[in-house]
């Protein structure tokens, strides 16, 4: 199939980055979209010019590291799909697709297509962990979880962190990702002890950094490649709301 | 030092917000039900507005709740701003390609009904509450000054049969009252972190309803004396 891309080139933090046309001739409905990039690349590099710097990593959707809004799109057009897992098939031959790096100002562009998104560290750094001291390896029966909470625990944390939510949301908001961590730890025994500390640090670190503020527009859950549901952000303000109260 | 020693949180505005929200919205439901005996839906509804009118007016427990309605209205005003401030600062550089992304539609446009709604109230206590503070002087119409809410009903009476720009403006704002409500109502639950499998289909239920029946309420009194003079 036949392609045309637009995408955003700059060459650093500080330069004005523009819009670049590229056309691919020889692309194959088999091709992830990454390798479609690659090819491009390769073709960009045995003609001298500079390749398109794009973030990837595991290929597989367990890194995060991908990025990339695709028409109008963070991960693109296919439903619960990172961009290392979305295939040429998505689109139409003669198809125009315009890529643009992940917008927000705490996610600024370092270089075309990738954006810095240390900002999520930083927020996992102010209180995303148990620092309790857990001991050895529990009787499996002395801790007793409901199955609901643990299943609940356990999609928390398939959220990989790629900040498809941030780039979907119309405020840049946070929310998703930070109420996705809170809620892993939240549901579980061990992350109980420190609970309220950690959603207040975490949400006082989120503000800090200038992402925007939820409402409730639910871009995120919707563009989120791994399905995380806005019930977390309920969970997050009632363990916030109680944090402060109690 | 972060500075939230200082400023609140993103989610103390919102949950602030919220509750706000809420309460406003109970009292849309009140103030409905005592416009609503404006029309001659009962022989003595005219004595009966009145009456209530008084009661809103005289009793000291409703007096209290009316500082509590001011602060929840400029509370509410004031936050959405702030928020929608930082949330416009927040993108940075706009993307090229609108968002496609799937979204609850009438939410994108909560802060222009929001502007719509707070301009349409500064009209409207112009017409009528300033005018219960006596800092406004009632209209004479049909040679009777209006000096309190006891003339109230010939005073909404008039406006709606002679002031076709203000009827139409009110028709407006409730228009866009509910599509403020329209998202609002489901996002303040949310918001105060009640959402349930089992509960926020209804409550989302509840909020559609709501959205259109209490704008609707409003809306056939101005109507019912445009089109009955
Ligand atoms: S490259 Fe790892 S999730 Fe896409």
């Amino acid at each position: 199939m036949k392609i045309t891309l637009k995408i955003w080139r700059q060459k650093n933090a500080k330069a004005k980055g523009k819009f670049v046309d590229y056309e691919l001739n020889e692309v194959s409905t088999e091709m992830s979209f990454l390798e479609m990039l690659d090819a491009l690349n390769e073709k960009l590099i045995i003609s001298g010019g500079e390749p398109i710097a794009f973030e990837h990593d595991c290929r597989e959707g367990i890194c995060g590291c991908c990025s990339l809004y695709i028409n109008g799109q963070p991960h693109g057009p296919e439903e619960k799909t990172t961009t290392c897992e979305l295939h040429m098939r998505s689109f139409k031959d003669g198809s125009t697709i315009t890529i643009e790096p992940f917008r927000a100002k705490a996610f600024p562009v370092m270089k075309d297509l990738i954006v810095d998104r240390n900002g999520f560290d930083k927020i996992m750094a102010a209180g995303g962990f148990v620092s309790i001291d857990a001991g050895s390896a529990q009787d499996s029966n002395s801790i007793l979880i409901k199955k609901k909470n643990s299943d609940e625990a356990f999609n928390s944390a398939t959220c990989i962190g790629c900040g498809a939510c941030v780039a979907a949301c119309k405020n840049a908001s946070a929310m998703l990702f930070v109420s996705a961590k809170v809620s892993q730890f939240a549901l579980l025994e061990q992350g109980k002890v420190e609970a309220k500390e950690r959603v207040v640090a975490m949400v006082n670190k989120m503000d800090d950094l200038g992402f925007g503020n939820c409402t409730n527009t639910y871009a995120c859950e919707a563009e989120c490649p791994k399905g995380i549901s806005v019930a977390n952000i309920a969970r997050m303000n009632r363990e916030f709301l109680s944090a402060k109260l109690t | 030092m972060s500075n939230q020693e200082f400023t609140f949180t993103s989610l103390t505005k919102k949950i602030t917000m919220a509750i706000a929200g809420l309460f406003l919205i109970m009292f849309l439901l009140v103030h409905l039900g005592i416009n609503l005996l404006i029309l001659p839906i009962t022989e003595n509804h005219k004595e009966m507005f009145t009456a209530a009118a008084h009661f809103m007016g005289t009793n000291w427990i409703v007096k209290a709740f009316e500082v509590v309605l001011m602060a929840a209205i400029l509370i509410h005003a004031l936050l959405g701003v702030i928020l929608q401030i930082q949330n416009w600062t927040a993108r940075g550089q706009a993307y090229k390609v609108k968002s496609k992304s799937t979204t609850s539609f009438m939410s994108k446009y909560i802060i222009y009904t929001g502007v719509m709604i707070f301009l349409f109230l500064g009209l409207h206590f112009y017409h009528f509450y300033f005018i219960k503070l006596g800092l406004v002087q009632a209209p004479v119409v049909a040679n009777i000054a209006f000096p309190q809410e006891e003339h109230f009903y010939e005073l909404a009476v008039y406006i709606f049969t002679n002031q076709l720009l203000y009827s139409v403006l009110y028709i407006v704002a409730f228009i866009s009252l509910g599509i403020h409500l329209n998202h609002a109502f489901q996002s303040a639950f949310q918001t105060l972190g009640l959402n349930h499998k089992k509960y926020t289909p209804t409550i989302k239920f509840i909020g559609k309803l709501y959205s259109i029946i209490i704008p609707l309420g409003y809306i056939i009194i101005p109507l019912y004396f445009m089109v009955m003079g």
